[in-house]
């Protein structure tokens, strides 16, 4: 909430105030393509905007409605086999559409199959729900590979952008460049996040929250929950199905395992690591997520490791992901208390950074033995070159990483003293 | 036919057991804890793992009983280092703790053991075929599994209905807050009972692990059915476990048995269809390759008709 | 023809073997303001939610202003203008006081499960939630998550909600239980407030607030009930009194 006792500032200021985040975002995404100007960051920043609409279409689901699914790839996958038969249906001459509003067709392909899928699974809730979403999203990944007409089996389904977009475009472009890519993306991730984002605000938004929080009551203020979460379910399928279109259109071709599980379980990851709780979580989540995805596997075979790992002590230690801390230390940094934080934080980075470098060289260094052809070649571990065969080398390592776990332990409390303090001067001043 | 009948009932009733071996255990630990395991499936990969290694060392019989241990002490730590300090949080977010956990299973396993199959052999003492129907060889390691499966659900039912814990343990599945008629020892029966169900699925994987394939995909492959077969029987109910489990392991070894299409059934009653029909993917898809996809009509079939499931009690 | 604003007639509810509301006849008429006493254990909460459809009677029927509800889920129920308030408080934990009051306004405001309009920029519905804030004197929580409420301000939150929706038929399971005394006068006084020219059901534990607030009152032993009278009455009624005594509940 705004504070209510401000100067009255003009209509323009105003406008700019009110939606600066939003005009600050655009102008970032619109010159990011002149400060990283390679073809690979290009392309991985398209795929970064073509994620957040994913995971912001996932947690309208998660995060809104309480829903936990495993199957959200489904629509996304669908939208996008839609959006690629589309594609090809303007080659082959079949009709006309411009190739800027072909994300609507995966779109309206997401939003038929949110519709149909959304009927059977928003009978249940909780739990039942999650493996409703696993088991249709297992049901279509088989289906994929037996109908081969239209998921085109193990070679997919590909097209060329290129051709459709000399047949018809709305702005001339042939969107052959990456960068073209890159904005058409961003036009229309920008356009679904502030629709998303608006539809937190509209009644059925606000009635997603209420049946999250409490089902039984939402019934007793005279809503169905099962119609809410059919809706949110089938406007979500929509946004998914519109990701699934841009990521079509970027990458030109579409097999089974985009609409599988660890479509699915990857958006589920990004979303709750970067936050389901607040509205700018999952953004977070799918840049960090698709930035570690493409640098770190570049580096690391235990990559997936380390993922599913951060992924397990957020929900133990950080249920509400990136964003959740973050805005942890918004009132602390607001009464200028976040000072009193940051020497025990100072502190609490060495030990943190001794436990990382244990545990990074213990995986990579197994890793090493168990898939390297030649183990006991050296190899290269936070710039030393290390013998993974030899003892001394786990010997060490294991040292660290034991050094590592009892220095956080000792770091670990004075962070946790430094809170309450914190914590205790907020009650004080009746903030908290 | 009637050879490939009684072969086919068999395997299905096998593949139907282990289903339930695994079903089992979900089902406690749901029913006890409210807390459904998604990484069920990847303990018994574990199960597998663990019996390859001990079964290098010390033979497959030593692996027989060492590797549902380690599995349970695994759950057991799970149980007391994660998923209570996620309990707070509630149920979902206790089901994501153990979706994340398939993860690091996943590739603690890559780490260990690598991505390709191990070489985990059925033991030379029952590799050998028990007898011979018509044509057809049986051999023993199959009767073996199954009576391991057999002794360990007359082992469940012994335990859940002639003991003391045993009969709290099955109260609890239909009346939750039965669990507080087991006084301030509730956190350690969470752990023994998570263990346990663990260790069932541990079992299951030593079983399996040398019959069919012990690789890094194991899990995988097995997790989504199970949870196929306890929402199909019924969420927190042992006796649709059971069912379930049958009824799906049946149903997918049928399924893999039949060469027909809809195109060739039709054409047997005079309809030709012709190869360039609409869907004709469709038409003419032997229902053998239905097999994987079974399961999960089946559940989104029941889902439709009965959204409790075969024989579930709860409404959610 | 007008009708009663509830009519119970001969109903059951069984929960397997055991046979909770055994035969409950009850009209309670358009205005009046009724009050469901008796011990412990005897189906006084089993009873409100079958009213509001939370459970189905097993036999029997039940009319809201003569229209049969029995059978129906709760949101077609509160659509006809019955609401209820729960003994646990039930609110949207996560959403602000204000925002829960909007929540309870929305459906009968017919804004149903649109998403095409933008809440806040609907004024009537604001000034609405508004009013019910002050009506419910949280006006300087307006902002707070409601999870974060003090009790006494959950229950008023509560009973705001019930009301929100323009209900004419409000059931209260037991507005002030938990309350210190200044808390239960200030409830009894609030729901006075709220519930002035509608029909209200409660159920209660305290029996000051009972006799304060009721016009007729019931006692309700083991699923039956034993007796419905003005206060006066309820007060001398030697079965009553039997039914206090033998279960040594206390019954001032």
């Amino acid at each position: 909430m705004q504070q209510t006792a401000k100067s009255q500032p003009g209509a323009a200021v105003g406008f700019l105030r009110r939606y600066s985040l939003w005009i600050a975002a655009a102008v970032v995404v619109l010159v990011l393509p002149y400060i990283f100007t390679s073809g690979s960051s290009i392309s991985m920043m398209s795929q970064m905007g073509v994620m957040v609409v994913f995971a912001l279409s996932y947690n309208m689901l998660l995060g809104q409605g309480g829903m936990l699914s495993f199957g959200h790839a489904v629509y996304f996958g669908l939208g996008g086999f839609f959006t690629l038969h589309a594609i090809n249906g303007v080659n082959n001459g079949a009709w006309s559409f411009p190739l800027e509003l072909m994300p609507l067709v995966g779109g309206l392909g997401g939003l038929a199959f949110g519709i149909i899928f959304g009927w059977i699974s928003t009978k249940r809730a909780g739990v039942t729900f999650a493996l409703i979403s696993l088991g249709i999203g297992e049901l279509v990944a088989a289906s994929a590979q037996m109908f081969t007409d239209f998921f085109g089996g193990e070679g997919g389904i590909s097209t060329n952008r290129v051709t459709a977009a000399n047949e018809a475009s709305i702005f001339g472009f042939n969107y052959g460049p990456q960068i073209d890519i890159y904005y058409l993306v961003v036009v229309w991730a920008f356009l679904a996040t502030i629709l998303i984002y608006l539809l937190t605000k509209t009644p059925l938004g606000r009635m997603a929250n209420a049946v999250r929080d409490n089902p039984e009551r939402a019934q007793f203020v005279g809503y169905n929950p099962r119609m809410v979460r059919f809706a949110q379910f089938s406007l979500s399928g929509f946004f998914a199905g519109l990701a699934g279109g841009l990521f079509a259109i970027m990458f030109e071709i579409l097999t089974a395992e985009n609409l599988g599980a660890i479509q699915s379980g990857s958006v589920l990851l990004m979303t709750y690591i970067g936050g389901i709780g607040i509205f700018f979580g999952p953004i977070i989540g799918a840049i960090l997520i698709t930035w570690l995805q493409t640098s770190l596997s570049a580096f690391s075979e235990a990559w997936v490791l380390y993922f599913g790992l951060m992924f397990v002590f957020m929900v133990m230690y950080a249920p509400f992901g990136i964003s959740g801390i973050i805005m942890q230390h918004y009132l602390p940094y607001k009464t200028g208390l976040l000072k009193r934080l940051l020497p025990a934080y100072g502190i609490a980075v060495i030990p943190t950074l001794i436990l990382l470098v244990g545990a990074v060289s213990i995986v990579e260094m197994g890793y090493h033995i168990s898939t390297s052809y030649l183990p006991s070649r050296p190899m290269d571990l936070f710039w030393v070159s290390v013998v993974a065969t030899n003892a001394w080398s786990w010997i060490i390592a294991g040292a660290i990483f034991v050094a590592g776990v009892f220095a956080c332990r000792w770091s670990y409390r004075k962070v946790g003293r430094a809170w309450d303090d914190v914590n205790e001067t907020l009650v004080e001043r009746g903030l908290a | 036919m009637l050879e490939s009948l009684i072969f086919t009932i068999f395997n299905g009733v096998l593949y139907g057991m282990l289903l339930f071996m695994l079903a089992s255990g979900l089902t406690l630990i749901f029913g006890m804890m409210g807390v459904l395991n998604f990484a069920h499936a990847s303990f018994y990969m574990l199960g597998a793992y663990f019996a390859y290694q001990v079964s290098v060392f010390a033979g497959f019989w030593a692996a027989l009983f060492l590797a549902p241990l380690g599995v349970a002490l695994i759950g057991a730590l799970t149980e007391r280092y994660g998923l209570r300090q996620v309990h707070q949080h509630g149920h979902v977010a206790e089901l994501l703790f153990t979706f994340g956990l398939v993860y690091v299973i996943e590739e603690v396993v890559h780490l260990v053991w690598g991505r390709t199959p191990v070489n985990y052999q059925v033991p030379e003492a029952l590799d050998f075929t028990l007898f011979t129907l018509f044509t057809t060889d049986f051999p023993a390691y199959r009767a073996f599994m199954l009576g391991v499966a057999i002794f360990m659900f007359v082992g469940i039912f012994l335990l859940l209905t002639k003991t003391r814990i045993g009969q709290v343990v099955q109260a609890s599945l239909s009346h939750p807050d039965m669990v507080g008629a087991l006084g301030h020892n509730v956190p350690r029966v969470f752990t023994l009972v998570f263990a346990f169900g663990c260790a069932l699925a541990g079992l299951a994987g030593v079983i399996a692990g040398n019959y069919f394939i012990t690789e890094p995909g194991m899990a995988w492959n097995m997790g989504p059915i199970v949870f196929v077969v306890v929402v199909f029987g019924g969420l927190g109910s042992l006796g649709g476990a059971l069912v379930g489990s049958l009824i799906i392991g049946l149903a997918q070894t049928f399924a893999v048995q039949m060469t027909f299409s809809i195109a060739s059934v039709l054409a047997d009653m005079g309809l030709a269809i012709s190869e360039d029909a609409f869907l004709s993917g469709f038409w003419f898809l032997e229902l053998s390759r239905i097999g994987p996809m079974l399961p999960y009509l089946l559940l989104v079939l029941m889902l439709i008709f009965r959204p409790r499931g075969l024989m579930g009690t709860r409404a959610d | 023809m007008s009708h009663d604003a509830l009519t119970l007639t001969n109903v059951h509810k069984r929960f397997g073997p055991a046979h909770i509301i055994r035969g409950v006849d009850l009209n309670i008429p358009e205005g009046e303001r009724h009050a469901i006493i008796g011990p412990n254990g005897a189906g006084k909460s089993t009873l409100f939610n079958l009213i509001s459809g939370r459970f189905d009677i097993s036999d029997g029927e039940i009319r809201l202003h003569g229209e049969a509800i029995n059978g129906l889920p709760p949101h077609l129920i509160n659509r006809k203008k019955l609401s209820r308030s729960f003994q646990i408080t039930n609110l949207f934990q996560r959403m602000t006081v204000f925002e829960n009051l909007r929540c309870a306004l929305l459906w009968a405001h017919g804004y149903g499960y649109s998403f095409w309009k933008m809440v806040e920029s609907q004024k009537a519905l604001n000034e609405e939630a508004e009013q019910l804030l002050e009506k419910i004197h949280l006006q300087d929580k307006r902002n707070t998550m409601a999870s974060l409420l003090s009790y006494a301000d959950q229950r008023a939150l509560e009973i705001g909600t019930t009301i929100a929706g323009g209900a004419n038929v409000i059931l209260l399971d037991e507005p002030t239980a938990g309350m210190s005394h200044t808390e239960t006068d200030y409830a009894v006084q609030l729901i006075r407030e709220v519930t002035e020219d509608k029909t209200l059901i409660m159920v209660e534990h305290d029996m000051g607030v009972v006799f304060d607030i009721a016009d007729r009152i019931s006692v309700l032993v083991y699923g039956e009930i034993i007796a419905t009278d003005v206060p006066e009455k309820i007060r001398g009624n030697a079965r009553v009194q039997e039914a206090y005594l033998g279960t040594g509940e206390d019954a001032a």
